[in-house]
């Protein structure tokens, strides 16, 4: 095979993915293609993503259609250099078979997350890499772990990445001993004793940012260091409007406009990503825990809990990320840190900046858990 | 967690948590309880295709097994509603509805409006629908219809097993009578289905599948095949449906329906019941009254026609709507729409 041959194939974003539909080419054939290149759209089972290049080259042949389902890792088109013949990508695109999945076939797509028993409740959870260090990953209010659907393959490369349910969220379970942060902390901190970690990176978004500092304070020997995305627990300000449509919104048409807010394109926010909120929200308890968790950590609209003094104190390493069109928290949080922290806010994103702008929030992640 | 069970499980699974949840709700029919009723899963049947077994072993004397009398149980069911508790009477097949038509109709349906709505029946009647299980004329009937056309009861019908079981969860919950249809063919279906309780709100309908080029509306079963007709006219033709399920009868989702017509200007309804003054009916003049300007094409009805379920297996195939007969509709108003 030759090197300069990169396939194109359909990316896998997170666990459940077993294929996804081509929406369109960004790129035409013959297009100069740089790393990191937008070059397809391509819509799963829960949100629609723009596919970046990950070699540089000339796209020298698209395979897939628009409008058409393939399956994880089928081929979609060829980068190549300009030198390499015709004769060469033709054999390559005929020889090409999609490497088989490691996880077996669509039947046990359930047995993808893994559960476990704590004092907090069951909790679920998604495990990728072996690496020594480890990474978990904090969801935000109303959120579960396929917020890190495009983030937790990318990661597993730095070391052992988990990403949790909180409790009252995804398919953990519904209810909460206390609706404060101090709570959620501790839930943390029994996660990581029931899966055997005694320190790791702690990456938070949005409220889960807030929690991972929480935990940061409370047992900073179990920090090793923090990232915080679109974070809360920097600032005071917090869109209380959101919050309260987002608790009591309990059909489509309420919950779509403000599932809307959450992006710089609300065009990503697709009938499946409304539907798997709608499913989250229909489930007994979840209306309540979220009640009192917004009444508890956001009470009118304010953030009671303001961790940025106490971060820099502490000498914890940390990195901020923002989306600079977020609408749920303020951008201008992204400076609380002061100098001690790496800060870096991404244009054309909102306040699910990990998804908007996965390669780039990747790429910083990686570059902060190997500092 | 999220597992994956057939429809029949769901069905069971939502009693069974409804039942644990409230001790006012009790389960009336006919062999539901089955064989002498014995509190072993090997004496007890659970109902003719087994969707109560097990929670007689649980719930005990709060399953009642009937006389073959469905006037009797319904009436029975319906008082006890109408007292505090919240039964579900299990009708086997819809066709035998017949027989207690004054229960549902007269009393049930009236008790919350004749009495000031002082009064409230949250009684759930459940029953199988459907044609293809090679039953016959009189055990195959898609009465939805009929009980939609009573104000006063809630009619749903769902389309798989997540669907079944929050809306079961709802309809018990709910303080309405509720005539709850279960395809028959469809019990079999699996589908991802969480293990906690959810209740899905009535007059909600789902958008099982967006698309911009026509609007294909139905319940049940026949969404499944609607679905199947949307992969094959997308691969085939290019042609993107959007597929509503209306989920419930009564109430109906009216926005949803008419907001896919404005954008897609072209509707086909689908209906296994028979023809005449039928959802398919109902949508279409609906959709013709208020969205006529958007319509770019007349609308187009998929349903069984109007005969008695064949008992000849090649005739009642023919006689279910099936996935091509959607697309040939679907054809139809977008050739119109060139013509024009």
């Amino acid at each position: 095979m030759n090197a300069n041959i990169t396939p194109i194939v359909m990316p896998k974003w997170g666990l459940s993915m077993s294929e996804g539909k081509l929406t369109g080419w960004l790129k035409p054939v013959g297009a100069k293609i740089a790393v990191g290149d937008e070059i397809m759209e391509v819509e799963t089972d829960k949100i629609v993503n723009v596919v970046e290049a990950d070699a540089a080259g000339t796209l020298r042949r698209v395979i897939g259609e628009d409008g058409v389902v393939y399956p994880v890792k089928a081929l979609i088109g060829v980068i190549a250099g300009d030198d390499v013949a015709d004769e060469e990508i033709e054999a390559f695109v005929a020889g090409y078979s999609a490497p088989a999945s490691e996880e077996g076939g669509d039947e046990d797509s359930g047995a993808r997350y893994e559960f476990v028993a704590t004092p907090f409740g069951r909790l679920r959870y998604a495990k990728r890499g072996e690496g020594a260090e480890v990474v978990i990953l904090v969801h935000g209010f109303g959120g579960d772990l396929d917020n890190w659907l495009f983030n937790i393959e990318a990661l597993a490369g730095a070391g052992t990445v988990y990403a949790l349910d909180l409790p009252g969220h995804g398919q953990s379970d519904k209810k909460l001993g206390e609706a404060s942060l101090g709570w959620l902390a501790s839930a943390v901190i029994a996660f990581m004793d029931a899966v055997g970690e005694s320190s790791a990176h702690l990456v938070g978004h949005s409220m889960g940012g807030a929690v991972a500092a929480r935990v940061a304070l409370d047992q900073p020997g179990r920090v090793k260091s923090l990232a915080l995305i679109g974070s809360a627990g920097l600032g005071p300000e917090i869109n209380g409007a959101y919050l309260d449509g987002f608790v009591a919104a309990g059909a489509r048409r309420d919950l779509k406009p403000l599932l809307e807010q959450l992006f710089d394109d609300p065009a990503l926010v697709n009938r499946q990503l409304v539907d798997e909120v709608l499913k989250y929200k229909r489930i007994d308890g979840v209306e309540a825990a979220l009640r009192s968790l917004a009444a508890g950590v956001f009470p009118e609209g304010r953030q009671t809990s303001v961790l940025a003094e106490g971060l820099k104190a502490s000498g914890i390493p940390a990195l901020v990320i923002w989306g600079e069109t977020d609408r749920i928290i303020p951008a201008a949080h992204a400076s609380a840190l002061g100098a001690g922290a790496k800060s870096e806010t991404l244009a054309g994103a909102g306040h699910m900046v990990q998804m908007e702008k996965a390669g780039r929030v990747n790429e910083l992640l990686l570059a902060h858990l190997s500092a | 967690m999220t597992r994956k069970i057939s429809f029949k499980t769901a069905i069971n699974e939502a009693l069974d948590l409804e039942m644990t949840r409230d001790p006012n709700v009790i389960l009336l029919g006919e062999d539901i309880v089955g064989g002498s009723g014995a509190p072993g899963e090997a004496d007890a049947w659970g109902g003719v295709l087994g969707v109560t077994k097990g929670l007689y072993a649980k719930h005990g004397g709060r399953l009642l097994d009937t006389p073959l009398s469905e006037s009797a149980y319904v009436g029975a069911a319906i008082g006890a509603a109408a007292c505090g508790m919240r039964p579900v009477a299990e009708l086997m097949f819809i066709d035998f509805m017949g027989v207690c038509f004054d229960q549902i109709f007269n009393q049930a349906a009236k008790f919350r409006y004749m009495f000031g709505g002082k009064a409230k029946t949250p009684v759930v009647i459940r029953a199988m629908v459907g044609a293809g299980f090679r039953a016959a004329a009189q055990h195959s009937q898609m009465l939805t219809p009929l009980f939609t056309h009573i104000p006063g009861l809630k009619v749903v019908c769902p389309s798989n097993a997540y669907e079944a079981k929050g809306l079961l969860i709802q309809a018990i919950r709910d303080d309405d009578p509720v005539i709850f249809c279960e395809h028959k063919n469809l019990y079999g279906l699996e589908c991802e289905v969480p293990e906690e309780s959810y209740a899905i709100p009535f007059g909600e309908a789902n958008i099982a599948r967006e698309g911009k080029d026509v609007t294909i509306v139905s319940y049940g079963l026949t969404v499944n095949r609607a679905l199947e007709a949307a992969e094959k006219l997308a691969r085939k033709d290019r042609v993107e449906a959007e597929v509503i399920d209306l989920r419930t009868l009564s109430p109906i989702d009216w926005d949803t329906v008419l907001e896919s017509v404005e954008s897609t200007g072209r509707l086909v309804v689908v209906d296994e019941a028979n023809p005449r003054c039928s959802l398919a009916s109902d949508v279409a003049a609906y959709v013709a009254q208020h969205a006529f300007g958007a319509l770019k094409s007349a609308p187009q009805m998929v349903t069984a026609p109007h005969t008695p379920t064949p008992f000849s297996p090649s005739l009642e195939d023919l006689y279910v709507p099936s996935a091509d007969a959607i697309v040939a509709a679907v054809g139809k108003t977008i050739a119109r729409a060139k013509a024009a």
